[in-house]
């Protein structure tokens, strides 16, 4: 069953088109990663996905319904977690207070439940350790995590993941990747935005190419890697 | 007068300034909002009060708890309809807005009520009071410090301890991002407001039941209450007490020497702890 669907999205920003007529699904449970150099229009593609800007024109859909219009904390509401590149705890909160926003309002669970929940995933994420440190004394790692985490207690059915795996020492990655495993296994959909392509391929099923806001190529990913186009524009390699 | 006794009225005193300031504080914590009209809103509370008391002879308190209700409706209006829209980078909305509030309500009240000074009476309690050694404390003035107390604690366990209240922080933290967690900013903005309100109604029976007060009394609550605030810190709410102490304590000290220094010794003591420390006594707010 499709989760998500975008059909024919564009935004301008003045002369600046980041995105230009994106078309593509995602279904249930469904892993797709996307790839294309800096400037590509990654991360503007997940702001349209959940509302932090407006489309100029096309549809967004989500579980069935129309959500072009609705606002990011609605479409939350409706299911839709994301990570930020650069996280963006709430400092002065501790970490589990981080989660309690969010499993109180985005998972609008009882405040025992939130507190079961959210300890639950903080174990998950390994950072169980640091649940009473405020935030903003976290390291990168942990504040990735503490990202991870936090979307995972609005208790999502699609993740967006925006370059988690950036910055991460090769040990961090692998782990991070291992956590990331276990929640798509788990049965969430995941669309996850990565340089790092070996961690990024180890989880998805499916590749995104994105250049200049435009689809380039969508499939597998041995595939979408093998692609004379993808080989040109992503890795940059003149063949 | 004896010293302490002086010093006593003041702490005292200092518990009326606090609960003036209360509500200020937690509105300006959470959404960085001066509310100019803070003061107004208070006399305005303490005029429905009034007319509870006078015209269906209720006691003050039975009063207040009526009053309240209708003062988080009227705060949460407010802010959904009027706050909410100037909020933003630019800090001068809010300021002309709330000054533009504060100039309605004067003048609202004074065609209602005219510009005679009215009080709250309270029967019997008015002039109960008990005797300490040297010191006689009013049960009036107590009550006023003891429920500056119950404000304090009450809106600390609410902030620190609630889903509401970490709603609160967090969206005073990062409101966008607080978005994207499920909350919506412009209602917990509102539910901040209508508390603030609650506040100000209990500090307005204590106004109201203290001393006289007419339509144009509130700019000066506004002036303690914003001296306390400054006094003891931004958002440190412990820390507003500690001011409204001080100020209650300058003012009654002053009003020993010379009973027209009454107002200005205040003054003198916020200056003198803004020249020594600029950021309060005891500052939490970093930004």
């Amino acid at each position: 069953m499709t989760l998500l669907q975008l059909d024919g999205v564009s935004k301008r920003f003045g002369a600046l088109t980041v995105a230009e007529a994106i078309s593509f699904s995602v279904g249930e449970g469904e892993a797709l990663g996307i790839i294309g150099p800096n400037g590509a229009g990654k991360s503007t593609l997940f702001n349209l996905i959940n509302g932090t800007i407006a489309a100029d024109s096309g549809t967004v859909r989500f579980a069935g319904t129309d959500v072009t219009r609705t606002p990011p904390m609605a479409r939350c509401l409706a299911g839709m977690g994301r990570t930020f590149q650069i996280p963006q705890p709430f400092e002065k909160l501790t970490v589990f207070e981080n989660l309690l926003v969010a499993g109180s309002f985005g998972a609008r669970r009882s405040e025992a439940d939130a507190y079961d929940r959210c300890a639950e995933i903080l174990h998950d994420t390994g950072l169980i350790d640091k649940a009473n440190v405020p935030a903003g004394g976290l390291t990168l790692l942990q504040r990735k995590r503490l990202e991870l985490a936090r979307a995972l207690a609005t208790e999502p059915r699609l993740l967006l993941l925006d370059e988690i795996a950036g910055g991460l020492t090769e040990g961090e990655c692998l782990s991070l990747v291992a956590t990331i495993r276990a929640i798509h296994v788990k049965g969430v959909a995941v669309i996850w935005i990565e340089h790092v392509l070996h961690a990024l391929t180890s989880v998805v099923e499916r590749l995104l190419v994105l250049n200049f806001g435009r689809v380039i190529g969508i499939g597998a990913p041995a595939e979408i890697m093998a692609s004379r186009e993808v080989k040109e524009i992503y890795l940059g390699i003149e063949i | 007068m004896s010293l302490i006794d002086t010093i006593v009225q003041g702490v005292l005193l200092g518990g009326l300034y606090a609960l003036f300031a209360a509500g200020l504080s937690l509105v300006f914590g959470i959404m960085r909002l001066v509310n100019l009209a803070h003061g107004d809103l208070i006399v305005l509370a303490a005029f429905l009060l009034l007319v509870l008391v006078s015209t269906l002879g209720l006691n003050p308190f039975l009063a207040a708890l009526l009053v309240a209700p209708v003062m988080f409706a009227l705060g949460y209006a407010l802010q959904e309809v009027l706050f909410n829209r100037t909020l933003g980078k630019d800090v001068l909305p809010p300021l002309l807005v709330t000054f533009g509030l504060s100039i309605v309500i004067q003048n609202g009240l004074l065609e209602g009520f005219s510009a005679d000074s009215r009080r709250i009476s309270t029967g019997a309690l008015e002039t109960a009071s008990m005797a300490a050694g040297p010191v006689t404390i009013g049960l009036m003035p107590l009550l006023a410090l003891l429920s500056a107390v119950a404000v304090i604690v009450g809106l600390n366990l609410l902030i620190y301890r609630t889903a509401l209240g970490r709603a609160f922080r967090a969206t005073s933290d990062d409101a966008v991002t607080a978005g994207l967690m499920g909350i919506h900013p412009r209602k917990i903005f509102a539910m901040a407001t209508g508390l603030a309100m609650v506040v100000v109604t209990i500090a307005a029976l204590y106004l109201g039941t203290r001393a006289n007060f007419d339509p144009t009394a509130g700019p000066a609550r506004l002036i303690y209450a914003f001296e306390a605030v400054i006094i003891g810190g931004l958002g440190s709410l412990w820390g507003t007490l500690a001011g409204g102490i001080i100020l209650g304590v300058a003012q009654t000290l002053g009003a020993a020497i010379n009973p027209e220094w009454q107002i200005l010794s205040g003054h003198l003591a916020f200056l003198a702890v803004l020249l020594v420390k600029p950021r309060g006594l005891f500052p939490r707010a970093v930004d």
